[in-house]
């Protein structure tokens, strides 16, 4: 008997176990995308994690001679560059594809097909980047994983003193995940503008969209420029171009400033998905709705157009005139004035509200707290002449460090958390999660707050070894002590994610009794999302839904 | 430059002989005497908004005794919202015009008449110090003579690189200065306590970047005019050390290496006119002492791996022989 | 604006949501032309960079040819902007239901983008032969060469599209509801045309 029945009419079907490698490789769906993104993440923050853990053992005594300068230096180049590229990038691209259809009411991305591509492009290219170890030797033998440093300054980079084709690695893998990055992010703006349910207007958006359109827009803005600049790297080093050939009047201060219009805009880019996590979460577990949703909107749209002025900030010690000086200090100090508006935001939000502290929960006080710490070390940072002290110091290594792990990081670990109930269809182990947290901070802590110490006591960066009598070995033995607890901590969240996968309990679906519209379909949720696409009245659909005596959208 | 916010004048034992909380140089006290105010603030800063969370996430906890209802939702209000923009704008804008000065004065006529003027130039991986003055060429440990707080005198620094872009820092002096190729800068120190004062590199340039170590030695002025006056003087000649010299001339030593009166005269590698004259050898890295020289030019990346200097492959006698001579140039 | 707290609900299923009672259509703007639009603004921004480096690096060349050696290529511009123009005209024939029209409009842009390429290639073999200047002469080679060949390659990937849609069209496969795909392509090919106006006034005009 066939029988041709609606699918409307059946039960969303969970996804089958079945489901074999060929399904994932040629899966456009965006929730199976995001998945990839975020194990792929996973598994290079794995790689970086070994390579922090490599040189803080290495520099953990003066003098130490566990790995040679050459393959020291390789590794700082490998362990910035794939944090940035392959970690954060992925992670946060991974959640976005995730959730935005999902809290948008759609079925998918604007562009699937391209969605599925442009994966595929950014693991290519990280692969490529850790060929190079393996594959690099060109000429004169030399030159397998590049050693220039995650910038690659000129004349660094050029063929008379980066021989072989290490630094060709860094260049052609980012080009390749770059073109990735920008047809996510054209998918992105396209999915936030053009796929939006019925009633849903810009204003009535989860922050979490407008968060990940904004990032978008910053992306494909600070991404081109890099594009760019590592084009003309490579007509410098295989056509003979003198874009930044300094024999030839070429300019290395030029490689600078595009690799950081590109360099500063991109750090914003991976805080503000950040951001979005945090305001989703921190509003559900307050039980307050979001405090200033057009402040909110507002201030992460204009973080985003300052970021695209400050650039210079990073050559405060290059030698710029007094004015340029000046001008780009000003716009770093203004950049701090609309990121502290939403710190109070969420604070104001938590106020009079009824707070509990499960995993999400804590980690964004985590971010909270030290995102803090990190925007202050930042505004001691534009000014000018403290940089020019603390600049290229341990101080930044500790400064930059905590936005990364005790922002970005704690605050990708709430939504980690907060979003695994619905990913997996199970809730993650409690007591797991806890151990977590608190190894995390313990460990996070340990390192990068002793970590500011030897900045202030004049140790630069980049260094394989540092003399003795200048002291700074006791806190870089303490630092290294805190690396070690992180990687505990890290295994122990990896466990809680493998063992709840299977083990944990079913989660439902509406485990946080939150306002948002993924919330509102199966755990996991069916390949098409929603049964009949949703209309929406207000900001939080389901708080209407669930107060219809009282829903929001008679306040907003 | 007023010292309006440094109320004690004395200087901090340094911790660390690399301390930016010990400076004893202008730029470097201008910059510490900014840098409490910015302490200060941003503590304040920090100790508001923490205990204010602190305190929301106490005072508002779920309590166990929780009646399951919502709290009230309030979604914003224009006065709080302007309070809490206005203020960080105001501070923001006291920290902008206290530093935008620092800036200024520390830039503003940078060459003062009167100035010792010295070219520095990097290499991978050491220092050159040219002083075109006094006709006075060195390597890897600079000197300086002392300036004379009645009477300051300022120690102009001329910055180049000969390769890839490095940085010149010397924590108690100054805040630190790129040296970049085809972009020349400018910098100026003028301690007055004589002394020896460390730094290294600060711009990753490459596999021993690390090991660029920085000297700085700052002398009385009549200690200072007796260094230049025997630094001017050419290398002499020494009857035992003939082998040695012949050996340095006939291999391609005198490619790279300059010594003054002799046809050696390189310029890719530093001075060696006066090498004995100086405490360490190879940027700072090791003591300047007969065993340490013969390791060196036996195989300078026994010392410091890709060193631009190669193993010359001389045999132990010739490696004698060079050393003794190296030994004459005091 | 605050209001008391109100008892939780917990169901809470997509079908029991209140309709709207606003039957207002709901229209949102068509991603394809958002999607090329945050394209250009990519693509721009790349230009912009190349641009950038032209401008500073004018009359910094050590030695070398200058751009004086350069004559403004003035018929290969205007092929290249009425190329615009027949886009257009050819899409505005495709809405009307003009397919004949359309299809010789379409292989007019062609030509005209086919002939501008023909044009710079001509262009560059007398810098390259005659005047002695390339990508690794002097700032100058490499910068021009590089600002330039950015732009042909972005005429070069805009006729390759445009040569699959002939095809197409040969095929007969081109209809009157194609119309919006063929304006998203439209986007791009106008945007190569104001690149090149920018690109043409600083090397041109301005830099000579």
């Amino acid at each position: 008997m066939a029988m041709q029945s609606m699918t409307l009419s059946r039960p969303p079907v969970a996804r089958s176990r079945t489901d074999g490698l060929y399904e994932w490789v040629t899966t456009v769906d965006h929730k199976r995308i995001g998945v990839m993104y975020v194990l792929l993440a996973l598994g290079f923050l794995v790689i970086g994690g070994l390579e922090a853990a490599a040189m803080r053992l290495q520099l953990i005594r003066p003098h130490a001679d566990y790995v040679s300068p050459r393959v020291f230096n390789q590794i700082m180049t490998m362990h910035g560059t794939t944090m940035i590229f392959f970690v954060a990038m992925p992670l946060l691209f991974g959640f976005i594809n995730y959730l935005v259809p999902l809290m948008i009411g759609a079925r998918d991305m604007a562009f699937p097909r391209l969605n599925a591509f442009s994966f595929w492009l950014t693991a290519f290219g990280g692969l490529l980047l850790y060929y190079s170890v393996i594959g690099g030797y060109g000429l004169y033998g030399d030159g397998n994983a590049p050693e220039v440093g995650w910038w690659a300054y000129a004349p660094l980079t050029a063929r008379a003193f980066s021989r072989g084709h290490s630094s060709d690695y860094w260049t052609l893998s980012l080009l390749v995940s770059g073109f990735g990055t920008i047809l996510t992010s054209i998918n992105i703006i396209a999915s936030v503008l053009c796929t939006r349910c019925r009633g849903m207007t810009l204003g009535k958006m989860p922050l979490f969209a407008w968060m990940s359109a904004t990032m978008a827009v910053l992306a494909i803005l600070a991404i081109a420029p890099l594009t760019a600049a590592q084009m003309m790297l490579m007509v410098d080093r295989y056509l003979g171009g003198h874009f930044f050939d300094t024999q030839a009047g070429g300019s290395a201060v030029l490689w600078m400033h595009f690799f950081w219009i590109f360099g500063h805009p991109e750090v914003y880019v991976l805080i503000v998905p950040t951001f979005a996590f945090v305001s989703e979460i921190i509003p559900v577990f307050s039980r307050k709705a979001m405090f200033g949703y057009p402040i909110m909107v507002a201030a992460t749209v204009t973080i985003a157009f300052i970021s695209l002025s400050v650039w210079a900030h990073h050559m405060f010690t290059v030698g710029m005139s007094a004015s340029s000086t000046t001008f780009f200090m000003i716009t770093t100090m203004a950049i701090s004035v609309p990121t502290g508006i939403k710190i109070f935001n969420w604070l104001a939000t938590m106020w009079g509200g009824k707070i509990s502290f499960k995993a999400p929960m804590l980690f964004c006080i985590g971010f909270l707290l030290q995102f803090l710490v990190a925007g202050l070390t930042g505004v001691m940072l534009a000014t000018a002449p403290l940089t020019w002290q603390l600049g290229n110091s341990y101080f930044v290594v500790a400064h930059f460090h905590y936005v990364i792990l005790g922002g970005i990081f704690f605050g990708t670990f709430g939504g980690f958390y907060y979003w695994y109930p619905k990913v997996v269809g199970r809730m993650y182990s409690g007591t797991l999660a806890r151990w977590h947290f608190w190894l995390f901070v313990i460990g996070f802590h340990l390192t990068f707050d002793f970590m500011h110490i030897p900045g202030f006591l004049g140790m630069p960066r980049r260094i394989y070894t540092y003399e003795p009598g200048r002291g700074w070995d006791v806190w870089n033995f303490i630092v290294a002590i805190g690396a070690a607890v992180q990687i505990v901590a890290t295994a122990v969240f990896i466990l809680n994610v493998l063992w709840s996968a299977r083990r944990g309990p079913l989660a439902g679906n509406d485990p946080w009794d939150a306002w948002t519209l993924e919330w509102s379909t199966t755990s996991p949720p069916p390949a098409y999302n929603f049964a009949t696409l949703p209309t929406v009245k207000s900001r939080r659909p389901l708080w209407d839904l669930k107060h219809p005596e009282d829903p929001d959208w008679k306040y907003e | 430059m007023d010292g309006a916010w440094n109320a004690h004048c004395t200087p901090m034992l340094p911790m660390s002989p690399t301390s930016i909380f010990s400076p004893e140089s202008t730029p470097a006290r201008w910059v510490f005497d900014l840098s409490l105010m910015v302490y200060t603030i941003t503590g304040v800063i920090f100790v508001v908004v923490f205990g204010l969370i602190i305190y929301a996430l106490v005072r508002f906890r779920k309590k166990a005794a929780d009646d399951g209802r919502e709290p009230p939702q309030i979604y914003g209000s224009r006065q709080i919202e302007l309070a809490w923009t206005i203020i960080p704008i105001l501070t923001v804008l006291v920290l902008f015009l206290a530093s935008a000065r620092v800036v200024a004065f520390t830039q503003r006529d940078s060459r003062r008449p009167g100035s010792l003027e010295v070219n520095v130039v990097g290499h991978q991986f050491w220092w050159e110090y040219r002083y075109p003055g006094l006709d006075v060429v060195t390597a890897n440990e600079l000197h300086v003579p002392a300036s004379d707080p009645a009477k300051p005198r300022r120690i102009l620094l001329h910055l180049y690189s000969a390769d890839v872009a490095h940085s010149f820092w010397i924590p108690r002096l100054a805040g630190k200065t790129d040296l970049i190729p085809n972009f020349p800068n400018i910098m100026w120190i003028d301690p007055e306590r004589p002394g020896l004062y460390l730094g290294q590199c600060a711009q990753f340039c490459g596999a021993q970047h690390a090991k660029m170590l920085l000297r700085v030695y700052v002398q009385t002025p009549e200690d200072f005019a007796k260094w230049a006056a025997a630094q001017k003087q050419p290398a002499q000649v020494n009857e035992g050390a003939l082998h040695g010299k012949e050996i340095f001339e006939r291999t391609a030593c005198m490619s790279c290496h300059t010594i003054a009166g002799t046809p050696a005269n390189g310029r890719f590698g530093p001075d060696l006119t006066h090498l004995m004259s100086r405490d360490t050898l190879a940027s700072g890295i090791a003591d300047n002492t007969r065993a340490n020289l013969r390791a060196w030019i036996k195989d300078p990346g026994a010392l410091k791996p890709a060193s631009l200097m190669p193993a010359m492959g001389l045999d132990d006698s010739e490696l004698d022989a060079v050393t003794d001579y190296l030994m004459t140039l005091r | 604006m605050t209001r008391t707290g109100s008892a939780s609900e917990k169901e809470s299923t997509v079908e029991t949501m209140p309709r709207t009672t606003d039957d207002a259509p709901w229209t949102l703007p068509s991603a394809g032309k958002v999607g090329m639009f945050a394209l250009i603004g990519a693509e721009s921004a790349i230009f912009v960079i190349f641009i950038t480096a032209y401008t500073f690096y004018l009359g910094k060349s050590v030695s070398g040819p200058t751009p004086e050696i350069l004559s403004p290529p003035i018929f290969l511009s205007a092929c290249l902007l009425s190329s615009s123009a027949t886009l257009e005209a050819s899409i505005g024939n495709l809405k009307r239901g003009n397919t004949r029209a359309f299809a010789i409009l379409w292989l007019a842009t062609l030509a005209l983008g086919a002939i501008f390429l023909v044009g710079t290639g001509f262009e560059w073999r007398h810098l390259i032969v005659d005047e002695g200047l390339t990508i690794s002469t002097n700032l100058f080679g490499t910068t021009y060469y590089s600002l330039v060949g950015l732009h042909g390659f972005h005429v070069t990937v805009g006729l390759l599209l445009m040569a699959l849609v002939a095809v197409f069209a040969g095929l007969g496969k081109v209809t009157r509801d194609h119309e919006s795909k063929l304006e998203v392509l439209s986007l791009y090919w106008h945007f190569v045309d104001i690149v090149w106006v920018v690109v043409f006034t600083l090397v041109y005009v301005v830099g000579r």
